[in-house]
């Protein structure tokens, strides 16, 4: 095929000369040969050729074509001592730079360069990995149309480069493994490079590569994820209010806080607020997003169950051991929701085993428990024959340890043992309304459960008092058993013995799948999470409550209320029946949700859509399209 | 094909203490991680094991972490080649300016068109690259081919080799296997492929001898990617 170069080294400017691709070739070859002679002539109009990178006039984007192509049919001509400014410039050009032809070319001729030669590996390698990331002054481009269009150019054909690659040298995905993983952004890069370098390893989690190289890389992603989370502090997150009770501290804004005219009433602990600004938070909430949406490609592609597995070991040996995570934790919640039956038992499962372990350390073994509890009691797609057996299971150790042990209360010795009570009466606050219910399960779970708190060891006096308290508080409604003692506990969270259970890390007070905090997060795992206010306590089967704070009635989920206006003005004050609610029914289980039992909020909540233009500030319109 | 060897070795292993609750999964953990990488006291890259404890006991070495260490005696199967060895390996790549093989499905191979011989040219017949020999009609070189070339250096960090086809012995196996008492005496004119039928039956199945061995390789290299 004859080529047309106007502009060619050597050549006369106004002649034009047809060439053949192997004469170009040999030409090339020619000029990589003269410089072992020392003749550097033509070698030097090459490697300025590679240079030339910005602001290129069409005659100048096919000389740079047709160099690359030659160079790929010459590569065995080019060596690495003589050769290194021609190869260091190509080793730094950026595909982003460039349009289609001429990444394609230049795709070639790396991967040509790759095969050659051993010695050109890594390197070759290391240049399609430091094309993951686009050069700084066009990051901010990549929001836009032709950003993202060029994005999919450059991401397609370095993913394209590494399966060619692999083919001809079958080691290489090991090589590129180590190189991924070396050049991984630290999470202090100000450019925001790391989403897009997460989102290309994620690529090549799925890729065709990617059975040798995946679990490793989902691996590294959730190393990354617990030292992003690490870095917010708790004091970030954290208000030191603690005089109203934890069932109280639930965060349902859809909105930001920030938008408020009023000022807050000091209900919610303002953690969104001052999370707003925190870039560290914004960029870990991005890097979730991306994990979500990777496992939601993997589980239509029917691969979910496998990478599970990646995520259990590395849950398991990164963010369990991490002292008290944050929000890296709802990766797993979300793997689980995706697919409740197996997933989501198999965590559980997991957990619950990890507890019973006595070969596990102590810390582990809290940690774990109370992952369970948090879990147990925020997964609305758990069916609640699971929630039961995994009660059971915690409830039958229990029991089996007061047995076995016959001393009286002391926090400190018998640490795991009342973080599994708590555990067990955490759970229970949320969903013991399936319990009462259904006689069996009272039987089964019940009087055992009656017979650890009535111990000796006397849990409900060393766990933590807002949960004593509300289980209590329901237990009673319910009639489930009558306790002896009163515990007075004035609405504290915590007490001295609490806290000596709960020990330095406070494992009294880890409740890891409290409500996400970060806003793009939370909008994914929301449809599938329990929030306290969606909880119908038994003692709300009684009338209504009179002493109703303003501020505590107001526990409602705004974008149900928005989404579902219409459900709302009817079916208030029925029974929210937990057991046939998953995922799929969603709409059925909003219907049958009472936002509030008591009477005073109806007429509030009815005053309030019939005033429209009196909305206070608690209720605000929700981002979701199909709201008012 | 040359360069394969089986050795018998007494090893020492030393384990971390960590590792004591489980010790033959750590033995075979630390062996795993030597798979595929070429290996200076073997001199070779470790392709497969079999490893036996000889003695239950094992010596505790003074230190800030007292290791243990581990008398072992293993079976290893090791893949050292050498300049002027032959290999056998499959074309996966083919262009004018070189031939690209695949040995034992795990070590890529290189030959480059100035270590082909001149008897070979490159064609393109119906889109398919090949090379095909000018003095044997049948004797054609394309992607899919077994080829046995030479060794001219082993890059031993990748695992990447060098090749020739100058050598008379080198080319296609099959080919080569069919007309291997006529190598040396070989003449152009009086061959007639028909004549030499006969030694037919001495084909090498292309499956047999690498193909026995890539079974092997498959199975260890399984086993590395579980562990």
């Amino acid at each position: 095929m004859g080529l047309e170069l106007p502009k060619y080294p050597e050549m006369e400017e106004d002649q034009v000369f047809n060439f053949t691709d192997s004469e170009i070739v040999s030409h090339v070859k020619q000029a990589l040969a003269s410089v072992l002679s020392g003749d550097n002539n033509s070698y030097n109009q090459l490697v300025g050729v590679m240079h030339h990178s910005k602001h290129l006039a069409p005659d100048e984007v096919a000389l740079l074509e047709t160099t690359l192509k030659a160079l790929a049919g010459a590569v065995s001509s080019i060596d690495i001592t003589y050769h290194d400014s021609l190869l260091s410039a190509i080793f730094c050009m950026s595909m982003w730079n460039y349009g289609p032809h001429v990444a394609d070319a230049l795709a070639e001729l790396i991967v040509s360069l790759a095969i050659s030669n051993g010695k050109y590996l890594d390197l070759c390698l290391g240049m399609l990995v430091s094309n993951f990331t686009p050069p700084p002054y066009f990051l901010d481009k990549l929001k836009m149309p032709h950003g993202l269009e060029r994005k999919g150019q450059v991401l397609s054909r370095v993913h394209a480069a590494f399966k060619k690659i692999a083919d001809y040298v079958p080691l290489a995905p090991l090589r590129l493994l180590t190189i991924v993983l070396q050049g991984m952004p630290t999470i202090y890069h100000k450019d925001r490079a790391i989403v897009i370098y997460v989102e290309n390893m994620l690529k090549l989690e799925s890729g065709e590569i990617g059975e040798l190289v995946g679990s490793t890389i989902l691996m590294a992603v959730v190393d990354r994820l617990i030292e992003l989370d690490v870095e917010i502090g708790w004091d970030a997150i954290l208000q030191d209010d603690f005089s109203k009770g934890i069932f109280e501290m639930e965060l349902e804004d859809v909105d930001d806080i920030e938008e408020s005219a009023e000022p807050d009433v000091g209900e919610f602990r303002l953690s969104r607020k001052s999370l707003a600004g925190n870039s560290i938070a914004e960029l870990l909430d991005n890097l979730l997003v991306l994990t979500f949406e990777h496992l939601e490609s993997c589980e239509r592609e029917g691969r979910l169950a496998k990478v599970f597995e990646t995520l259990l070991q590395s849950f398991q040996v990164t963010v369990l051991s991490a002292y008290k995570s944050k929000f890296a934790q709802f990766v797993m919640f979300y793997a689980c929701a995706l697919d409740p039956e197996n997933c989501g038992m198999r965590f559980a499962t997991m957990l619950a085993d990890l507890f019973v372990q006595d070969s596990q350390p102590q810390p582990t073994r809290m940690s774990a428990v109370s992952y369970l509890a948090s879990y147990l009691s925020r997964a609305k797609f758990l069916a609640a024959s699971s929630i039961s057996s995994m009660l059971k299971r915690l409830v039958d150790w229990c029991l089996e340890y007061c047995e076995a042990h016959d001393g009286d209360i002391n926090p400190n010795a018998h640490r795991v043992f009342y973080s599994g009570c708590q555990a067990i009466m955490y759970v229970l606050c949320f969903r013991m309304k399936v319990f009462v219910d259904v006689p069996r399960l009272k039987s089964e779970l019940l009087i055992p459960l009656e017979q650890v708190l009535k111990h000796k060891l006397n849990p409900l006096k060393v766990c933590l008092p807002s949960v004593v308290e509300e289980f209590l508080r329901q237990a009673k409604a319910a009639s489930l058993f009558t306790v002896c003692k009163t515990f007075i506990f004035d609405g504290l969270l915590e007490s001295e013995l609490s806290r000596a259970f709960g020990g330095l890390e406070r494992l009294d007070t880890f409740f890891p799948f409290d409500p996400c905090l970060l806003k793009k997060c939370d909008s994914f795992i929301r449809p599938m999470f329990v929030f306290w206010s969606m909880v119908k306590p038994t003692y709300d089967d009684a009338f209504d409550d009179d002493d109703d704070d303003d501020g505590s009635s107001d526990d409602l989920v705004q974008d149900f209320v928005n989404e579902n206006e219409d459900i709302m003005n009817d079916e208030f004050g029925k029974s929210f029946d937990e057991q046939g609610v998953d995922m799929d029914d969603f709409d059925y289980a909003l219907k049958k949700m009472s936002i509030t039992p008591k009477a005073t909020s109806n007429y509030k909540f009815g005053g309030r859509f019939q005033e429209p233009a009196r909305m206070p500030s608690r209720i605000r319109p929700s981002t979701s399209p199909e709201s008012l | 094909m040359e360069g394969l060897s089986v050795a018998d070795a007494n090893l020492v292993m030393y384990l971390h203490p960590s590792k004591s609750r489980n010790v033959s999964q750590s033995i075979l953990r630390e062996l795993g991680s030597l798979l595929f990488k070429f290996n200076e006291t073997f001199d070779g890259v470790l392709l497969a094991y079999d490893v036996n404890i000889l003695d239950k006991q094992a010596k505790i070495l003074s230190g800030v972490h007292p290791y243990f260490g581990l008398r072992l005696k293993a079976n290893l199967l090791l893949f050292s080649p050498k300049p002027d060895m032959l290999l056998e390996g499959k074309v996966v790549k083919l262009s004018q300016e070189s031939i690209h093989v695949i040995v034992l499905g795990f070590s890529s191979a290189i030959i480059t068109a100035e270590n082909i011989r001149g008897e070979f040219k490159y064609r393109t017949k119906d889109t398919e690259e090949l090379f095909a020999s000018k003095s044997h009609k049948r004797h054609v070189i394309k992607v899919g081919t077994m080829i046995r070339f030479l060794v001219k250096s082993f890059d031993e960090e990748i695992l990447h080799i060098i090749g020739s086809l100058i050598s008379a012995h080198t080319g296609s196996i099959r080919w080569l296997d069919r007309h291997l008492e006529e190598d040396s005496e070989f003449d152009r004119s009086s061959m007639k492929s028909r004549d030499r039928e006969w030694l037919g039956d001495k084909t090498v199945d292309e499956g047999a001898t690498p193909m026995s061995y890539d079974n092997h390789i498959k199975m260890s290299k399984k086993r590395r990617i579980t562990e």
